[in-house]
């Protein structure tokens, strides 16, 4: 389980998150969501410690992030895998480098462990026959699927995911949700995920967070969100043209 | 002033964090044999043709302007080792690399920067600033003194062949004028002032791309930076040197 409480962070005196209190419960799903711009990845990189925020506390289980040495924050960032919205694969190595990575640099497992693994991750994504392929010669859902193969080479107890499926196809992007849900239940980690795709919304959204210009507007689940009566969330939900039509004509 | 100011804090912060202790060594290792590669060997080849045309030069010149029964020939070699030895070769060429592996090494790391990929580093719990800094900052110190080595027996080649072909001076007189008066310490002085401004070129350049907020526009504009800056530190500091070790 993750808690934020009071979050606080601007930029250049300009605040990007207002006062955020939230908790994103063990072995779901949960998602921030919210208009481009409205904070979601501030919110994210805050609590994965790549921003400093300015109060407000972080909380890994008993473990106040926020407040820990860089060997601290070092041990728990051990247990957490990161999807990027770019996916951010190394440029320089190849696509079983790249999720070799962690493995090399944090544990102390034999070559052929390391490479069971590495094999054992990008198969569990689906990429087969791909290993010597550098990320500039792969799609971008390929990419993704690399970026989580990664991501989960360490059994991480906690996965971020930063628009897991922007630029990507309805169809790929609903296989990656799907990945991305199998693999949450599949180690019982605890996912946030920061998306503004509706579908990701009704596939995948156990708990859901709305932000709205750095301030959280609402939290519930799938079942909730079409019935809110938040006004900016139903703006946000009902933007398209498809669901403008489904909600005029129930 | 202040922001100078800043600018000089934040970069001594930054080799505060390239000096840690690694994380891996072997990885570190690693790292640095590829940044050998990529950095030293793949440099040898611009080094080597520009040492040898610009020895061809020196040469020529020398030859052109002492036409005079008064000077000895052999004056024309001894003018094109010194020349090489004391400046070409561990200055100019520090300006051709600053334009070369300094470009390199802003661009590379400021599009890690803007795709996330330090972020990535980051979020794994890996020092970024030393993973990707410290092995380049190894290899350069150590290889750019071969490369300034390389350059003057290179461009001390290239002053042979250009004086002999060109019939300006016997290959006897060019030899003797080569070893003639050589000062030893003369080495030294261009290895010496070869490390200080390997350091300028690598730490200055992964400095302006560390910190690139942006896009490809502001790597761009980083890698630019990178070559201004390290070029204008390389001519201050060849003046300090110059006068810290030849006085």
């Amino acid at each position: 389980m993750i808690r934020v409480k009071n979050l606080n962070k601007s930029f250049n005196g300009k605040k990007v998150l207002d006062d955020i209190t939230v908790t994103f419960e063990a072995g779901k799903t949960n998602l921030i969501i919210g208009r481009s711009g409205s904070g979601k990845t501030v919110l994210l990189k805050s609590i994965v410690g790549l921003h400093e925020v300015e109060s407000g506390e972080i909380w890994f289980e008993d473990t106040l992030f926020n407040k820990l040495s860089f060997e601290g924050k070092k041990r728990i960032r051990s247990e957490m895998g990161m999807l990027f919205q770019g996916s951010a694969l190394f440029d320089s190595l190849t696509v079983e480098q790249n999720v070799r990575f962690p493995l090399d640099m944090f544990t102390d497992r034999s070559s052929s462990e390391k490479d069971d693994r590495v094999n054992f991750c990008l198969k569990r994504v689906n990429i087969i026959n791909s290993n010597k392929l550098f990320p500039a010669e792969l799609s971008g859902g390929m990419k993704k699927r690399v970026a989580i193969a990664r991501a989960i080479s360490l059994n991480p107890k906690y996965l971020f995911c930063d628009e897991p499926n922007s630029g990507l196809d309805p169809i790929t992007a609903i296989l990656i949700d799907e990945l991305i849900k199998e693999l949450t239940e599949e180690y019982s980690m605890t996912t946030i995920i920061n998306t503004h795709d509706m579908n990701s919304v009704m596939e995948i959204g156990e708990k859901i967070v709305f932000i709205s210009d750095g301030v959280k507007n609402w939290e519930g689940n799938k079942n909730e969100i079409l019935t809110s009566d938040c006004e900016s969330l139903n703006d946000f939900v009902f933007a398209n043209a498809l669901a403008k039509k489904l909600r005029s004509s129930e | 002033m202040i922001k100078f100011l800043t600018q000089v804090g934040r970069y001594v912060l930054l080799l505060k964090k390239v000096f840690s202790k690694p994380e891996k060594p072997i990885i570190y290792y690693r790292q640095t044999m590829r940044e050998f590669i990529y950095l030293g060997l793949n440099s040898i080849g611009i080094v080597s043709i520009i040492s040898f045309f610009m020895g061809a030069v020196i040469t020529l010149q020398t030859a052109y302007n002492t036409e005079n029964p008064i000077y000895p020939s052999y004056l024309i070699g001894l003018g094109c080792r010194d020349s090489i030895i004391l400046e070409f070769s561990s200055t100019v060429a520090a300006l051709i690399l600053a334009g070369k592996v300094g470009s390199n090494i802003a661009s590379e790391i400021g599009t890690m920067r803007v795709t996330e990929q330090i972020d990535a580093l980051e979020m794994m719990g890996v020092n970024s600033a030393s993973y990707l800094i410290l092995p380049k900052l190894v290899a350069t110190l150590l290889f750019n003194p071969v490369l300034t080595l390389i350059s003057i027996i290179v461009g001390i080649f290239g002053g042979w062949i250009a004086g002999t072909l060109s019939g300006v001076i016997t290959s006897e007189n060019f030899i003797y004028g080569i070893q003639y008066a050589f000062i030893p310490y003369y080495i030294t002085y261009s290895l010496i002032k070869t490390v200080f401004f390997a350091f300028i070129i690598t730490s200055v350049s992964a400095f302006q791309g560390y910190y690139v907020d942006g896009g490809s526009l502001e790597v761009g504009r980083a890698s630019t930076k990178a070559v201004v800056f390290s070029s204008v530190l390389i001519l201050m500091f060849n003046v300090i040197l110059t006068q810290l070790l030849l006085s």
